[in-house]
């Protein structure tokens, strides 16, 4: 039983007596679930409005042949043809291809970029903290913001980028497109998003570095292990299971990755960039074919769903370490 | 030691948490990579079924004993 502390009844003024015992009866009758419940339940409340309502409702839709552009049809109930169109489209098999060349080429790029600069970190030297919060400066920025100053840095006429290549290469600057281009669109993306995130890898790998213990490397220096040989025998081996957190966590943000790509490039030229999500997006609120982004929402559900409780298993391999 | 308690450790010794949990997770991740595979539409077809067992399977095997 929880004893709430009350205010001495008799200082509160122009509250009667037996009013006064009946409420400091009533709180002090609550009991720890109760008040548990109480905190909780607003929390649940929102919830199950915000996420479990829209998910069970979607999942509801998607054995539906509901198009919102023809809303006055019934509402007419085809089991799982929605699933079977996704799951037989090759169009929605090339977009995620198309997603998965993404998600490898970002997560390597990022995983190299970011293990040599947490190498780089974790030494010290002068500026170490300013170098350190200039390099996660983009991590903190929005994907919209990314996005956004991104487009205006690669237009090709007034843009730097361009300028940059030009200056390198030689190539007139409004001679190439890095977002209007077939060869250049998909790499540009990538671009963006490693600029933006192997500040985050480098972080976990940070943290990897620094949870080995110095005395390893001081039996290693006793022993006469070459830099290099401490590098692939204790460095490496002990940091794994931290990238392999910083790969399964970006792997599953870049397969729903949306927003930045859509504002760089919205899928094109034609749907070079197009990556599952912008299809999603299409299908959703351009085609108005709810049914069946419904169907196909639930199948990346499924996906990212499946994912994560491979990373919550790492995670756990981590924890334990 | 009874039966029955015999029979427990037999069934604990079946249902442990560790080897169905690693086959949930390969089955997780064949699922993906048919998902995403370039080589054939079949497989494709497929890859929702195989990662919608994995991930049941794994929401029910998380809660086997270790």
């Amino acid at each position: 039983m929880t004893t709430i502390l009350q205010p001495d009844d008799a200082m509160i003024p122009g509250v009667s007596e037996p009013a006064k015992s009946r409420a400091t009866r009533r709180v002090r009758g609550l009991s720890d679930r109760a008040i548990a419940w109480l905190f909780v339940a607003p929390t649940i409340a929102l919830l199950l409005a915000i996420n479990i309502f829209p998910l069970v409702w979607m999942i509801r839709l998607s054995f539906t042949s509901l198009n919102l552009s023809m809303s006055y049809l019934p509402l007419r109930f085809v089991g799982l043809d929605n699933f079977t169109d996704i799951l037989t489209d090759e169009d929605v098999w090339i977009r995620l291809q198309t997603t998965a060349q993404f998600v490898i080429s970002s997560v390597a790029l990022q995983v190299v970029i970011g293990f040599g600069l947490a190498l780089l970190i974790n030494r010290q030297f002068r500026g170490h903290s300013f170098w350190t919060t200039m390099i996660l400066l983009p991590m903190m920025l929005s994907p919209a913001v990314v996005g956004n100053f991104w487009t205006l840095l690669f237009q090709p006429q007034i843009g730097p980028f361009n300028y940059l290549i030009s200056l390198f290469t030689g190539v007139p600057p409004s001679s190439f497109s890095m977002t209007g281009e077939v060869a250049l669109a998909p790499w540009t993306i990538v671009l963006v998003d490693t600029w933006m995130w192997a500040p985050y890898v480098m972080l976990i790998c940070l943290a990897g570095l620094r949870s080995i213990p110095d005395y390893i490397y001081e039996a290693a220096e006793v022993d006469r292990a070459s830099a290099w040989r401490q590098f692939w025998s204790i460095t490496l081996p002990m940091t794994v299971p931290f990238l392999m957190l910083a790969v399964l966590f970006r792997a599953i943000e870049n397969f729903k990755m949306f927003d930045m790509v859509n504002l760089l490039t919205s899928g094109g030229p034609g749907s070079t960039t197009e990556l599952v999500s912008i299809t999603l997006k299409r299908a959703a609120f351009e085609k108005w074919r709810t049914g069946y982004s419904s169907a196909l929402a639930i199948i990346l559900f499924v996906t990212v769903f499946g994912a994560a409780n491979i990373y919550v298993k790492v995670l756990n391999k981590v924890k334990q370490r | 030691m009874s039966g029955s308690a015999i029979a427990n450790g037999g069934l604990m010794r079946w249902f442990r948490r560790g080897p169905w949990e690693t086959g949930a997770t390969i089955l997780i991740g064949g699922g993906i990579v048919m998902l995403v595979q370039p080589f054939s539409l079949d497989l494709y077809s497929y890859s929702f079924v195989t990662i919608l067992a994995g991930t049941l399977g794994y929401v029910i095997v998380s809660h086997f004993p270790e």
